[in-house]
């Protein structure tokens, strides 16, 4: 553990509050968040929107999984099941009842909740690769029911999703329109899941990642803590999903395929894992990579696996992760030993 | 307040409507390019179906149109959509919305085709599918803009389901692509089925692009059905066929019946195997001279003969742009009215009619696989069997569930 960076994973920060050197960081970060969130706003004049939309999606939907992943320390292989799910459940809603945008995206990551609450009920009974084969179990039992299940029409898909008027005012099939619906949803599950990390909640879940039997000695119940974060990462990769659905107005087989819950993973690993902003950075790189590759002609999963071996080989903590350590190093001298 | 939207709705789509007509009238072709893009499977279960070598049959009909239309150039973009209606509604959508395309075709898969179909009618651009069989295209989820050429399921539950009909098959069994392409087909056959007195004893689906098929050919084999019908294609086909002959399954006393075959799939399997096996296709290479001309120089291209796919979207490129030229603009709205009224008169089809919902109509072959030992060499696949005559191969359009009616609000 010598070489663990002295940022938000460190166990002492975590516990005890925040040392000196985090408070500037933080100072740091939310002018870093205003520019970000500046930047996001006026994006769409430069950018193809769609494009935009789909990198918010997958950035949502990576950083309710590195709440798992990197602040539980739960290695999740069934995630596609929550964003796919929330899919079919929002284009579902949204096409056959007629819902209204925001409720169908609500109801999609409901649903993604209920699959989350059943899944991560079974599957925290175990630790370690054990809980991962469960996960993964769980979600391809989720796949072949939405294979079969006739709502989803099997190969097709829940197809011309209907964006709908967001509360009746707003028509979302204008594409700037619904740009900044998107946004609004990445932003607030993004909040979200940042607030939860610094709650006095996301530090149990911290110290239960650093050591759970200690956690369980301090007399947390950490099953509840566990179940509780499974849950609401399960939500917020629906809110992601249900949002994908109606951006590209159709809900298919590919957003529950475990490809997915593996693709996931590599985003979270290569913006850094356990930082808040990691994932979202490495959704945009595997995004714009799997696009611009994709016109190229070059084997698009080639190249992204050889620079995931890279990054796993040279910089072990994700983008974020390094630049974080990096930006310690010069306000402090080497980390501490 | 709901007053005032609907007012400001109107007010709304009419500024929206006279901004879209005004550059129509103005400017002839936009972007100055006329832009077609061939989408499809390249590298999946139905890469040999249509793939690359309809990419290829595109190109010759832009080339033998000449290169320009209206003196603006003509340019052609491909990709492949993996077979998931994902993909291909991203990279129609970003074709649209970027690359200023103003046409896609060719379409394999049937839920591509009825998702970029739909995409394209909310965007006001044409499709012409060439690759997709569902008769969905062309029905419940028809478009104004959307067209459907070289064949549908309709045509071949007439054609190679009723040659098995006739031939006694009464009792059915089926195994179906899970996807629209799949349903619409059982149904149809099924349908057919059913008219002329037979039966059909049940189904199974399989997903797409199957690599096991051991499970659903014995579900076939234990329902006892005289004839197990194939409602699937491509690669899929070809490894029911094989998965068939592993456990007997013709032996046994059973007929199979490849609903949706091509010469692809034929010079895929090798004669041996597909010997005798009853198929409809639009089109064959050697029915004329003008076919085998045509076919030689497609192999130059393509280095396969045609199929009806490739030689359809050779069709349907053409026709494209005999209507961009007939309707001086590649303004969509002037240039679907040509393709409605303009007759298809080429190497594909003789006499072809485009009926209001966008159903192309031409005549069907049935055709039998030969035998190895009567085939003069490779690709002489087929025994000319029977004409399906347009109107039988295709539903008119009262009874396609097609609301032509709504085309008119567009």
């Amino acid at each position: 553990m010598s070489s663990a960076p002295a940022s938000a994973s460190d166990p002492t920060a975590a516990g005890v509050g925040l040392p000196r050197g985090q408070h500037r960081l933080t100072g740091l970060g939310s002018a870093l968040a205003v520019i970000v969130l500046l930047g996001l706003l006026v994006a769409p004049l430069a950018v193809y929107p769609v494009f935009l939309m789909k990198i918010l999606c997958f950035a949502l939907f990576a950083t309710a999984f590195n709440l798992l992943l990197g602040y539980v320390g739960l290695l999740s292989f069934g995630h596609a099941a929550f964003f796919g799910g929330a899919a079919y459940f929002t284009a579902h809603a949204a096409k056959v009842w007629g819902f209204e945008p925001l409720l169908a995206v609500l109801f999609g990551a409901a649903g993604a909740a209920v699959i989350g609450l059943v899944i991560g009920f079974l599957a925290i009974r175990r630790q370690g690769i054990y809980f991962s084969m469960v996960t993964l179990a769980l979600s391809q039992m989720v796949f072949f029911v939405f294979l079969q299940a006739p709502f989803t029409h099997g190969e097709d898909g829940i197809q011309n999703v209907p964006r709908g008027r967001l509360i009746g005012l707003f028509d979302l099939s204008d594409t700037l329109t619904m740009y900044y619906f998107v946004l609004m949803v990445f932003v607030f599950g993004f909040f979200a899941v940042w607030r939860i990390v610094h709650s006095p909640f996301g530090h149990v879940l911290q110290a239960i990642r650093e050591n759970e039997n200690r956690a369980v000695s301090l007399g947390y119940r950490v099953e509840r803590y566990k179940l509780g974060a499974f849950v609401m990462s399960a939500f917020i990769a629906g809110l992601a999903g249900g949002t994908k659905a109606l951006v590209f107005q159709i809900a298919t087989l590919t957003d529950v395929a475990w490809q997915m819950s593996g693709e996931v993973i590599l985003m979270t690993l290569l913006g850094g894992l356990g930082t808040i902003l990691g994932p979202s950075v490495g959704a945009g790189l595997v995004v714009t990579l799997q696009n611009y590759l994709a016109a190229s002609g070059l084997p698009v999963t080639v190249v992204i696996g050889c620079i995931f071996v890279l990054c796993v080989l040279v910089f072990r903590r994700g983008l974020v992760g390094e630049a974080i350590r990096l930006l310690h190093r010069r306000g402090q001298g080497l980390p501490r030993r | 307040m709901k007053r005032f939207n609907a007012m400001s709705t109107t007010a709304l789509s009419a500024v929206i409507a006279a901004t879209l007509a005004a550059p129509a009238m103005a400017q002839e072709v936009s972007g100055d390019v006329v832009k077609i893009g061939i989408l499809n499977d390249q590298s999946g279960v139905y890469a040999d179906f249509g793939g690359r070598s309809s990419v290829a049959a595109a190109r010759m009909a832009i080339a033998d149109f000449g290169g320009t239309v209206l003196g603006k150039p003509i340019e052609l973009v491909d990709a492949d959509h993996q077979n998931k209606a994902d993909i291909a509604s991203n990279i129609a959508r970003e074709w649209y919305d970027v690359q200023n395309v103003d046409a896609i075709m060719e379409l394999t898969t049937s839920s591509v085709a009825l998702a970029v179909q739909g995409l394209s009618r909310e965007k006001g651009k044409i499709t012409i599918t060439t690759g997709a069989a569902t008769t969905e295209l062309t029905g419940k989820q028809c478009s104004p803009y959307g067209f459907h050429w070289a064949y549908d399921t309709h045509a071949l539950a007439v054609g190679t389901g009723g040659a098995l009909v006739k031939a006694g098959g009464d009792t059915w069994f089926f195994l179906t692509a899970d996807y629209a392409f799949g349903y619409s087909l059982e149904e149809q056959t099924g349908n057919f089925v059913k008219a002329n007195g037979g039966q059909v004893l049940g189904s199974v689906r399989h997903p797409l692009s199957t690599t096991d098929f051991s499970s659903f050919v014995l579900q076939a084999q234990s329902s006892g059905a005289k004839v197990v019908g194939m409602a699937n294609a491509g690669l899929d086909t070809q490894n029911t066929i094989k998965a068939a002959a592993e456990f007997g399954l013709v032996q046994s006393g059973q007929q199979l019946a490849a609903l949706l075959f091509t010469l692809a799939e034929v010079h895929g399997l090798g004669l041996d195997a597909a010997q005798g096996i009853n198929l409809t296709e639009g089109w064959y290479w050697d029915q004329s001279d003008e076919n085998r001309a045509f076919a030689e120089r497609f192999q130059k291209e393509a280095n396969v003969k045609p199929n009806m796919i490739h030689v359809g979207t050779y069709s349907a490129v053409l026709q494209y742009l005999k209507a961009v030229q007939a309707a001086g603009t590649d303004e969509t709205k002037a240039v679907a009215a040509k393709l409605h009224e303009l007759p298809v008169e080429d190497v594909f089809a003789k006499k072809g009619t485009v009926q209001a919902n966008g159903r192309m109509v031409y005549d069907m072959y049935l055709f039998q696989v030969k035998a190895p030992g009567d085939s003069k060499g490779e690709w002489d696949y087929y025994n000319q069997v029977a004409t399906v005559p347009g109107a039988e191969a295709y539903l008119p359009v009262d009874q396609s569930g097609c609301d032509t009616a709504s085309f008119a609000a567009n």
